[in-house]
């Protein structure tokens, strides 16, 4: 055989222990941190705290999924938290589409640079500063409220700082896909008779769903998770996360905790599957 | 008014500091096929987007059947464009992409679906109704962009370079092809093309644009027999180009004239007037470059109707004479057609 065409398929021995030893760092971490630290989390789900002891008994039991199937309150936070992550990602589909759009689009060069720019910086910023600057803006009496006025602690604010915090998100990967959007398909749609709405609606949004999809996944998941922004903003409303830490913390229930966190996972898996159907997944 | 399909007066475009047409008068007669031919960056893609409504010219104006169009966006005006990479929408079959300017103009949907499937049958696709862009060969995906726009039924169909991307064999093809589709839809196509046997072959008038000009606008026959200027001869098939002292010595003539390489006979015979610089074998045909004592360069075509290419490569070197016919010469710049 010829050396020079000895790739994937003929793999010779050196090669594979140079493919091993190049992969088994990255491998190791997924295998034992990554999907270890998931197992852990997934077993312990099942086992129960003593009441009185207050010890972890290592025994299989689905009393804590029962209890948050039956009990209502765990229902209402987890349609809560549903509600906010899609609020979140909706919003931020509508924002970023115009903004994407403008800067792969109808931008110079210079004015693109300097949009990505004012774009990224704020990924830079500690999420905790950005969350208490805005609790500083929706305060009563505070800057909002002088100009627009405040919705208050709540919901609302903890919808408007999850988007504010995850827009860049949905930004970059739809304007990635507009920028493999070829000019000449907004030609053509026009040179057949189609006005910009048209245009938008027929040929922009049908192309752009897979690059939608892949910035949701980041907006969905990251407010599905999020615990902190909700107790600088969110006033007396709770989401999954909040249960989750309440449970960790002054409950000392670690395995109902692990219960309450695997329903966010479930809730991603289900949707990752579904999205996965529009070749989102290809998108990240 | 005028009875053209397309009428360009005056028409300008800079973009920045660049002029890319600088002034163009053109009037373009119904049902004509109408070829643009000139080098890269010479301003024929940026004209026809004009006319598309793609760019807003600089200064001038531009008129579709009589009717100033000049500040009309694309979906106003009744014109239908190739483009060069095609353009098909991704997302949609070949039928969908085809039906997509029916269904924006709200053509019912039967109606649509017949028309869409007539124009598939006339470009011989439609037996792939069915099939994504994504999934087609280039002169496929031609056929289909060919059938989209033409389903529409334009006054004018703009072409920018539509077989750039096919290789020789599929271009020849479509070149029939289109030109027999032109023929039998009877609308007025104008040709966008930097390869002048495509103009050549397919038009029957030919406008070469250099730099932004149009240098001569005409029959292939007026173009390439009668260039007007030494860039049309030489662009438009290899020209021979004779001035100055070479002009005077062997024309006997002052003024620049050009003698076309098929036109030329090359004999061992004396007096010999020049040398063989180089030998080209082109397969049916030979090109030899001969460089003649009276300071010039000439390119000879020859059939190899007898010669082998044996025979072909000891000419390098060689004396020979070169004759030609007086009515062959052509003196730039003046225009012999009656």
């Amino acid at each position: 055989m010829d050396p020079g065409v000895d790739n994937d398929q003929g793999l010779g021995g050196r090669r594979r222990w140079q493919l091993a030893a190049l992969l088994s760092a990255p491998m190791l971490w997924l295998g034992v941190a990554y999907l270890g630290a998931l197992a852990v989390l997934l077993v312990s789900a099942f086992w129960t705290v003593n009441g009185f002891t207050g010890e972890v008994v290592r025994e299989f039991s689905l009393q804590n999924f029962r209890t948050i199937a039956t009990e209502e309150v765990y229902r209402n936070v987890t349609l809560r938290s549903v509600g906010v992550a899609v609020a979140v990602t909706v919003i931020c589909v509508v924002l970023a589409l115009p903004m994407a759009f403008y800067m792969a689009k109808v931008a110079s060069p210079r004015t693109r640079g300097w949009l990505v720019i004012a774009i990224l910086t704020p990924l830079w910023a500690s999420y905790l500063v950005k969350a208490y600057a805005w609790r500083v803006l929706l305060a009563n009496d505070g800057p909002l409220d002088s100009v627009i006025g405040t919705p208050g602690y709540g919901l609302v604010a903890v919808v408007i700082v999850l988007t504010y915090l995850w827009l860049p998100y949905m930004i970059l990967p739809i304007y990635a896909g507009l920028e493999r959007l070829p000019d000449s398909l907004l030609e053509a749609s026009a040179d057949l008779g189609a006005r910009g709405g048209r245009t938008f609606r027929g040929v922009v949004l049908p192309i752009l769903i897979p690059s939608i999809f892949a910035g949701s996944i980041f907006t969905f998941s990251l407010s599905l998770g999020d615990y902190i922004t909700v107790q600088i903003v969110g006033g007396k409303s709770q989401l999954i996360g909040n249960l989750v830490y309440a449970n960790v913390g002054a409950a000392n229930n670690l395995p109902f905790a692990a219960a309450i966190a695997c329903v966010p996972v479930i809730i991603m898996v289900v949707y990752l599957t579904a999205v996965r159907r529009s070749g989102a997944l290809e998108e990240l | 008014m005028s009875t053209h399909a397309i009428a360009l007066s005056g028409l300008r475009k800079s973009f920045g500091p660049v002029e890319a047409v600088a002034g163009i008068d053109l009037e373009i007669a119904d049902g004509e096929f109408f070829s643009m031919l000139g080098p890269s960056g010479s301003g024929k893609t940026t004209v026809l987007r004009m006319i598309a409504g793609f760019e807003l010219p600089t200064a001038g104006t531009v008129s579709l059947s009589g009717r100033d169009v000049t500040k009309l966006p694309p979906y106003e005006r009744d014109v239908n464009t190739v483009f060069q990479d095609y353009a098909l929408f991704p997302h949609l079959n070949v039928i969908e992409n085809v039906e997509y300017g029916l269904k924006v103009r709200k053509v019912a949907r039967k109606e649509r679906r017949t028309r869409a499937e007539a124009a598939l049958d006339a470009v011989r696709l439609g037996h792939l109704k069915d099939r994504r862009p994504g999934a087609m060969s280039g002169g496929q995906r031609q056929r289909v962009a060919l059938a989209r726009a033409l389903v529409n039924r334009p006054k004018v169909l703009l072409l920018d370079e539509p077989l750039g991307a096919l290789d020789l064999k599929l271009r020849e093809q479509m070149q029939v092809e289109l030109k027999q589709i032109q023929r039998d839809v009877g609308i007025t196509f104008v040709f966008v093309t930097h390869d002048q046997d495509e103009a050549l072959t397919m038009s029957d008038r030919v406008a070469v644009f250099d730099a932004g000009r149009i240098a001569q606008v005409g029959t292939p026959e007026e173009v390439y027999d009668h260039p007007a200027t030494s860039f049309v001869a030489g662009f438009v098939g290899t020209s021979n180009l004779l001035s100055g002292a070479a002009a005077e010595q062997l024309l006997g003539r002052a003024g620049t004239f050009s003698v076309r390489p098929e036109k030329i006979t090359m004999t061992a015979g004396e007096p010999a007037n020049g040398v063989v610089a180089e030998v080209i074998y082109a397969g049916p045909v030979t090109r030899f470059v001969v460089d003649l004592d009276a300071g010039a360069r000439m390119v000879v075509v020859e059939q190899n109707r007898r010669t082998g290419t044996k025979s072909l490569s000891e000419m390098r070197g060689k004396r020979v004479r070169l004759t030609w016919q007086d009515e062959h010469v052509i003196e730039i710049g003046v225009n012999h057609a009656p």
